[in-house]
């Protein structure tokens, strides 16, 4: 791992960045670009152990036996945690509290880029899986050495390994007997892995490491840290972006009461008080103070959608299939449209920084320590190996919210006052109107029957701004932009297929005999973006399944049969289209009821991952213009499943959120700046408007490759919406939020 | 000067000064994590804490309206070794993703069941209204509340 963190540093000094990413191979710099991840090491082993094959990266065992296992990838409140535990321990017989977990440490773990893009499981979990199932064969060849016996009458129990007389020793002294002891060793190609009909921990509904806590005020979040001598700071932040910082009186606020010290530098303004209210107080007073000039007025978000088709575009076809050629004929065509987005955190972001003794850490819900630690690094101006990240949870974030830009305050901060702890959060204004949103989108869509019905035709574009600012170089964090010597981002670049960003699932999985999909990037767009939940599938999966529907009343077919009959080289598709049909007692012959409807959504989540069909019943108040969702029932296939009671979660959650995105959320802008500053001004769905009912089947797949299923029913369950809207209404929708 | 506050069944003589909102006493001078900051306009719920028995957002409730009175926080429902009833049923039904919501959600619940042991679904979702959830754990949250008023959670 030195060998890489050196490139690293190369590549991300300051100003040589764009240089520095033009001289990588073109595959590296699409794994930073999309992952952040380090390079191959070996690409035939599973996992992240491709890129980090060292076994004691993942899983460490001390002298006395205490096991610690070590994953790059980060709680983000998913659950993820519990479930790497799962399949860690399920080959070394061990229980989540007999171990030590560490997730998401500079110092201490594998890189893992991102957790990000339902790759957690896949990614980290896979390499587990593997590296723990070596770990224990070395285990027993270990104690078998000792006791002159065959490996294969050694057992795993209870964390000791034991012989068929009885006898057992703990896993330090096991090791102890292999001819080149400890686990400083390259993984092997393939793995001694146990028969999934035999797993103990992988496929149970194992309850949450990390619940307890939350729901009884434990320590849980960097909010709740509190190093000692820990001063408070706040930030503030310009009014709208581009606005330089003209005039503000630094006396006046040094001398209220608490207050350490406020920093200025250039445009970037913060103050540390000795608690956090005083700190509240002084920074009320500073903003107060302050006076701002200029900054780029946005456009109307009646316009945005115009404006994106108008801005200079990267044009990249991704799919050209048979020969794609309109003619005359039965057809649909149609335009959807997605306003911005909010994460929306219920935590505005947080992090603690520290620096001492030269080494500058900084504890932060980032979902990516290590490519945040060269950002940081960069924007410190101190060497890679002197600044550490420690994840630590915030809430969740769905996508990058305000987590980096915190944690390149707390190391602005840290470093003004030497020797100590600075912790910074931000307000809830400050996260709304900083966050980097999920871009605006435009889709276009041509498609056509053949004369028996089924598709023959598919022309599809979209336009979309950078679904991935991630850090990047220290210019992707928002305070770079702000000092007086500024960091500017680094170009924005599109996330290639198969993944893609704007672009995902821009492909249908459907049969289509000719098709061309071409994704317009557009790498400078109105507002400051980056990745949330899904990122492109959401509208391209609304625009795919809106279109289906339409195509089917075309044909005179059922919707889903419709969908099963176009799908027929997709037998794990179709599969989770006939449950979620059978499961909402979808019957082709209902007939409509006034101001009810009925939908269905399917997608793939990247035409790679985990399989989500969704079918909805809701009711449509004209008078209110209100939606109420009766029922959702949801199949889905994540190959094998770990946890299905955390999966089922991950569902329902996706369920509910995708539900107050698609009918609801919209960014509030204009030329003033963004108006979504609070709840009032940005609504999200509450207890009243969540479906009444969501009925989730799983579909497990024993022994298959694990498919991340975090962002899997975004696009579906937007689509089921879309969809039964539709029929509720009797017209058809093709802007997001739909009752906007 | 202090304000004497009864927080979790302890009396506190709390010096902070007296216009600061009771989330910041709790959570620094008290050194209590449950009640948690999320916009500090009582817009989310995130912060709430019981008072008197009715459930308060602590952002926009000030120390000094606070004399005498009685303040119960998710600490005051059990520990994570000795979870109460509401925070066993939570557990059971593993009624968080992130969690950040939680600690609210528990003591506008717990509130509702003192004064409402048996309530309707109608009367919890209408009961829950003012907290937030992002993560969308509505449904295990309404099944956990459901179970704890049934009386037979752990």
């Amino acid at each position: 791992m030195k060998a890489i963190d050196t490139a690293r540093r190369a590549v991300l000094r300051r100003g040589a960045l764009v240089l520095g990413f033009s001289l990588l191979p073109a595959a590296a710099r699409a794994e930073f670009n999309a992952m952040g991840l380090p390079p191959l090491a070996n690409p035939r082993l599973a996992g992240s152990l491709k890129n980090t094959p060292l076994l004691d990266a993942w899983i460490r065992v001390a002298p006395d036996g205490r096991v610690t296992v070590c994953s790059g990838k980060v709680e983000l409140g998913t659950g993820l945690r519990t479930a790497l535990m799962q399949i860690a321990l399920e080959q070394l017989e061990l229980a989540p509290a007999d171990i030590r977990f560490i997730g998401g440490d500079t110092a201490l773990t594998p890189n893992e880029g991102f957790t990000a893009g339902s790759h957690s499981v896949a990614d980290s979990g896979s390499a587990l899986l593997h590296a723990s199932a070596q770990v224990a064969a070395l285990l027993r060849e270990g104690a078998a050495a000792q006791w002159k016996t065959a490996a294969d009458t050694v057992s795993l129990r209870a964390g000791r390994a034991v012989a068929m007389d009885g006898r057992s020793m703990h896993y330090g002294e096991a090791l102890r007997g292999l001819r080149a002891p400890g686990l400083h060793r390259i993984a092997r190609e393939s793995s001694p892995l146990r028969d999934p009909a035999r797993y103990r921990l992988i496929g149970k509904p194992v309850p949450r490491v990390d619940i307890p806590a939350k729901v009884s005020g434990g320590a849980a979040y960097v909010q709740d840290m509190r190093l000692p001598g820990m001063l408070h700071a706040r930030v503030v932040r310009p009014p709208r972006p581009g606005a330089r910082l003209a005039q503000v009186d630094l006396d006046a606020v040094w001398r209220l009461p608490g207050v350490r010290k406020v920093v200025r530098d250039g445009s970037y303004l913060a103050v540390l008080a000795e608690d956090e209210w005083p700190a509240i107080t002084a920074m009320n007073a500073l903003a107060a103070s302050a006076r701002w000039e200029g900054g780029a007025p946005l456009p109307l978000p009646q316009d945005i959608h115009a404006t994106l088709q108008g801005l200079r575009a990267e044009d990249i076809v991704i799919l050209q299939r048979g020969r794609p050629r309109m003619t005359p004929g039965a057809g649909v065509q149609a335009r959807h449209t997605k306003q911005y987005v909010m994460h929306g955190s219920i935590g505005p972001s947080c992090a603690v920084g520290r620096l001492a003794d030269g080494v500058l850490t900084v504890w932060t819900h980032t979902q990516g320590v290590f490519p945040l630690r060269a950002a940081l690094a960069e924007l410190v101006n101190m060497p890679l190996d002197k600044v550490r990240c420690i994840h630590t949870e915030g809430a969740g974030c769905y996508g990058q919210n305000g987590a980096d830009d915190v944690a390149a305050d707390a190391a602005l901060l840290a470093c003004a006052v030497p020797g100590v702890p600075v912790r910074v959060q931000l307000m809830r204004d400050q996260e709304n109107l900083w966050e980097p949103y999920a871009p605006a989108m435009v889709t276009s869509v041509h498609a056509q029957l053949d004369a028996r019905g089924r598709i023959d035709q598919w022309q599809y574009e979209l336009w979309s701004g950078s679904h991935n600012e991630r850090p990047g170089n220290a210019g992707k964090l928002v305070p770079a932009w702000l000092l007086a010597q500024p960091i500017l981002p680094s170009p924005s670049l599109p996330m290639p297929q198969p993944e893609g960003g704007g672009d995902r699932n821009a492909i249908p999985l459907y049969d289509i005999p000719n098709a061309r999909v071409v994704n317009h990037f557009l790498p400078v767009t109105p507002l400051r973006t980056s990745a949330m939940r899904s990122l492109g599938a959401h509208l391209n999966i609304v625009t795919i399944e809106s279109t289906l529907d339409q195509l089917a009343a075309l044909a005179g077919a059922d919707p889903v049969r419709f969908r099963l009959d176009h799908l027929a080289s997709q037998p794990r598709a179709r599969a989770v289209v006939e449950r979620a049909a059978e499961r909402f007692g979808w019957n082709a012959d209902a007939q409509p009821v006034p101001h009810r409807g009925r939908g269905f959504g399917f997608g793939q989540y990247k035409n790679l991952m985990a399989y989500v069909a969704i079918a909805v019943d809701i009711a449509y108040d004209p008078d209110l213009h209100r939606v109420r969702i009766l029922r959702v029932a949801c199949a889905a296939d994540c190959g094998q499943v770990v946890n299905p009671d955390g999966a089922r979660n991950q569902l329902e959650g996706a369920i509910i959120q995708s539900a107050s995105w698609t009918l609801h959320e919209q960014l509030r802008y204009g030329p003033d700046g963004i108006a979504s500053i609070d709840w009032s001004s940005y609504p999200i769905l509450r207890f009243s408007g969540v479906p009444e009912r969501i009925e989730v089947d799983l579909l497990d797949r024993p022994g298959q490759p694990f498919l991340g299923v975090a962002e899997a029913a975004q696009g579906p369950m937007a689509a089921a919406l879309a969809n039964a809207l539709a029929q509720a209404t009797g017209v058809r929708r093709f802007q997001l939020p739909l009752l906007g | 000067m202090t304000t004497s506050v009864t927080i979790n069944g302890r009396p506190c003589a709390l010096r902070a000064d007296p216009a600061t909102p009771l989330l910041y006493v709790l959570r620094n001078e008290l050194r209590l994590n449950g009640a948690k900051f999320g916009c500090g306009m009582g817009q989310c719920g995130a912060c709430t804490v019981i008072l008197d028995g009715k459930p308060v957002f602590s952002c926009v409730t000030p120390l000094g309206a606070l004399e005498g009175r009685s303040v119960r926080t998710v600490e005051g429902l059990g520990s994570a070794e000795r979870p109460g009833r509401l925070q066993a049923a939570f557990i059971k039904h593993q009624a968080a993703q992130c969690g950040y919501c939680i600690a609210g959600m528990l003591t506008r619940a717990q509130a509702l069941l003192e004064r409402n042991p048996h309530p309707t679904e109608r009367e919890i979702r209408s009961h829950m209204e003012p907290n937030l959830c992002r993560c969308g754990t509505h449904h295990r949250i309404l099944a956990a509340i459901r179970e704890a008023a049934r009386g037979d959670a752990a």
